[in-house]
C-alpha cells in the first residue's frame, strides 16, 4: 500500500453486506461493485438507510463485507490502518488532548522526529485556520472548529484516502458552506482520493467530481454523474442547477419508494 | 493546631476551585455546626438533661486534641494510621487497577477475575476482619492485609467498567490513524478511563479510612481507632470525638489529595478553569 502521501485507487468488487435482526440475516448492501479514482473526491448520496455509511465502514475496514472486498492500491482491505483516513460525523476527538496534540497523533505514532511533528502540525492546522486555537482543548471549540480539527488530524497522518461521513451534517448551513469551500481548497492542493458521504445534493454537486446515487434499502449503486464543472464552484451557476435538478430526480425516486 | 487548620484550608480549596461566596458558605456551616453543638452540650448541662461527659462540648474536644498535639501524644496517632491507610490504599488500588486494566481489555481475563469479585464484592468488608486476624494473625501486617482487600473492590470495578466503556469511536479514529494493541491502549484507552478510575480510587481511600478503625480497636497500641477504643474504655468523651474528628479530616484530605493530582490528568475535562 503506497503510504507516501499522495492517493490511491479503491477498488470496490461485489461487495454484499448483511445484518443479523433479530435472528434474521437482513441485507444491507447488493453487490455494490465501484472503482474510486486516485486522488478523486466521490460523493455518496442515497436514502436514509440505504447502507452509505456500512459501505464507508467496510471501506475503512471496521466492518468485513458479507461477500465481496475491497482493494486499496490494489491490496485486500482487513481492518482500518493508517493509509486510510476516516473524518466521522460525531466530531470524534481525543478530549484530552489539545488541539495541536490531536493533529499530531499520527505523526506521532509513526515515529516522526519531534521537529519534523510540530512542522506538520502546525501546516495542517493552518490550512483548517485554527493556528490561534492550537493548545486549546476540544471541550472549548464549536462544532466547526472541531471538524476542522478532525479534518486537519485525518490529513496531517498523510493517507492515500480520506473518508468522510457526513462531516458536516450536523452544521448550522452557514458553517456547512464555509467547510465545504475549505474542503474544496484543501483538495486542490492535496490531491487525496476522499469518499463523501452526505444527504445534501448541493454539498455533492459542489465538492464532488463524480456523484454515486444509491437506491433505498438494500443498497445498489443506481447511478453515477461525473460533475463536469470548473473548480472553484459556483453555486449559482446554470449548469450547478442542471446538475443538482437531474440528482434530485433520481434521488426522489429512491425516497418515494421508502415511503411506499 | 496550624496543621488541622492548613489540612481544612487545603481541603476546602482541594474539593475544587471555588468562588468566595461558596467558600464563605462552606466555613459558615462548619460554624454554625460548632455554634449548634456547643449549645446541645451547654443545655445539657444546664438542664442537667443527663451526665455531661457523654456530650462534651466542642470547646473541650478541641482542648483534649490541643493538649494531646502538644505533648506529642496525637502524631504518633496519626502517623500510625496513616501509614497504614498510605500502604494499605496503595497496595489494594495498584493491585486492583493492574488486574482491572488486564480484565477490561482482556475478556478470558474478566471471565476468571469477575465470577470471584462478584461473590466476594457483597460482602461487608468488616465481616472479613476475623478472618484476616486468624490468617495474618493482630499485627500490623493483617491491619494492612485488610485495608488492602477493602480498597481493592471498588478500584478493581470501576476500572474494569471504565476500560469496557470507552467510545468506541475513538477506538476506531485512533485505529484509522495507526493505532494498534499497546499503543492504542496507552494513548487512547487509558486516558480515556482515567477520570472513572481516579473516582474508583476517591471510593478506595474512603474505604481505607473507613475499615483501618475497626481494625485497630483490636489489637493496636497506636492509631486513630485505638485512641477511640482507649478512650471508650476510660469513657474519654473528648478523646473518641476528637479523634473521630481528625479521621475526618484526614479522610477529608486524602480526598482532596486524590483530586489534586487527578486535576492535573484530568484539565481537559474543565479547561476553562485552568
Ligand atoms: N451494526 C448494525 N447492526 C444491524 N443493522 C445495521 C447495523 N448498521 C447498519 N445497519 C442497518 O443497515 C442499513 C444501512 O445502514 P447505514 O447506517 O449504512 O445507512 P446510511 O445510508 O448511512 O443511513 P443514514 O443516511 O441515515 O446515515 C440500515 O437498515 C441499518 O438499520
Ligand atoms: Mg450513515
Amino acid at each position: 500500500m503506497s503510504r507516501a502521501g499522495g492517493s490511491a485507487r479503491v477498488q470496490v468488487e461485489g461487495v454484499h453486506k448483511s445484518f443479523d435482526l433479530d435472528g434474521r440475516s437482513t441485507p444491507a448492501l447488493l453487490d455494490v461493485s465501484l472503482e474510486i479514482h486516485a486522488g478523486e473526491l466521490l460523493c455518496l448520496l442515497g436514502p436514509s438507510g440505504c447502507g452509505k455509511s456500512t459501505l464507508l465502514n467496510i471501506v475503512a475496514g471496521f466492518l468485513p463485507p458479507t461477500r465481496g472486498r475491497v482493494l486499496v492500491g490494489g491490496a485486500p482491505v482487513t481492518g482500518p490502518g493508517p493509509e486510510r483516513g476516516v473524518v466521522f460525523q460525531e466530531y470524534v476527538l481525543f478530549p484530552w488532548l489539545t488541539v495541536a496534540q490531536n493533529v499530531e497523533f499520527g505523526p506521532r505514532l509513526m515515529g516522526k522526529p519531534a521537529a519534523g511533528c510540530r512542522e506538520i502540525t502546525a501546516r495542517y492546522l493552518e490550512m483548517v485556520g485554527l493556528t490561534a486555537h492550537a493548545s486549546k482543548f476540544p471541550a472549548q471549540l464549536s462544532g466547526g472548529m472541531k471538524q476542522r480539527v478532525a479534518i486537519a488530524r485525518a490529513l496531517a497522518n498523510d493517507p492515500a484516502i480520506v473518508l468522510m461521513d457526513e462531516p458536516f451534517g450536523a452544521l448550522d448551513a452557514q458553517t456547512r458552506e464555509v467547510m465545504q469551500e475549505e474542503l474544496s481548497r484543501i483538495q486542490r492542493v492535496e490531491h487525496k482520493t476522499i469518499v463523501f458521504v452526505t444527504h445534501s445534493i448541493r454539498e455533492a454537486v459542489y465538492l464532488a467530481d463524480r456523484v454515486v446515487v444509491m437506491t433505498s434499502a438494500p443498497g445498489r449503486i443506481k447511478e453515477i454523474f461525473t460533475i463536469k464543472l470548473p473548480e472553484p464552484r459556483d453555486r449559482f451557476a446554470p449548469e450547478f442547477t442542471q446538475y443538482e435538478r437531474e440528482i434530485t430526480r433520481l434521488v426522489k425516486e429512491e425516497v418515494m419508494k421508502v415511503h411506499e | 493546631m496550624s496543621t488541622v487548620a492548613d489540612l481544612v484550608q487545603w481541603g476546602l480549596r482541594g474539593a475544587s476551585p471555588r468562588s468566595g461566596r461558596a467558600l464563605a458558605l462552606r466555613l459558615g456551616a462548619v460554624l454554625a455546626f460548632l455554634a449548634l453543638w456547643s449549645l446541645a452540650s451547654g443545655l445539657v448541662v444546664l438542664l442537667k438533661l443527663f451526665n455531661p461527659i457523654f456530650l462534651a462540648g466542642p470547646w473541650l474536644v478541641l482542648g483534649k486534641l490541643l493538649q494531646l498535639g502538644l505533648n506529642g501524644e496525637l502524631w504518633g496517632h496519626v502517623a500510625a494510621t496513616l501509614g497504614r491507610v498510605a500502604v494499605g490504599v496503595t497496595t489494594g488500588a495498584l493491585l486492583a487497577l493492574a488486574l482491572g486494566l488486564l480484565a477490561g481489555q482482556l475478556r478470558p481475563v474478566r471471565n476468571l477475575v469477575e465470577p470471584i469479585v462478584e461473590v466476594l464484592r457483597p460482602i461487608p468488608p468488616l465481616a472479613m476482619l476475623p478472618l484476616f486476624i486468624v490468617w495474618v494473625g493482630i499485627g500490623e501486617t493483617s491491619k494492612i492485609a485488610f485495608i488492602t482487600y477493602a480498597t481493592f473492590f471498588p478500584v478493581f470495578l470501576t476500572t474494569v467498567h471504565a476500560v469496557q466503556r470507552v467510545d468506541p469511536l475513538l477506538l476506531r479514529a485512533a485505529r484509522s490513524l495507526g493505532a494498534r494493541r499497546g499503543r492504542l491502549f496507552l494513548r487512547v484507552v487509558l486516558p480515556a478511563a482515567l477520570p472513572e478510575i481516579l473516582t474508583g480510587i476517591r471510593l478506595g481511600v474512603a474505604l481505607g479510612f473507613f475499615v483501618i478503625v475497626i481494625s485497630e480497636f483490636i489489637g493496636a497500641e497506636q492509631g486513630l481507632g485505638y485512641l477511640i477504643n482507649d478512650g471508650r474504655n476510660f469513657f474519654l468523651v473528648p478523646q473518641m470525638l476528637g479523634a473521630a474528628i481528625v479521621l475526618g479530616l484526614l479522610g477529608y484530605a486524602g480526598n482532596a489529595l486524590v483530586m489534586l493530582l487527578g486535576r492535573r490528568w484530568l484539565r481537559w475535562e474543565r479547561p476553562s478553569a485552568s
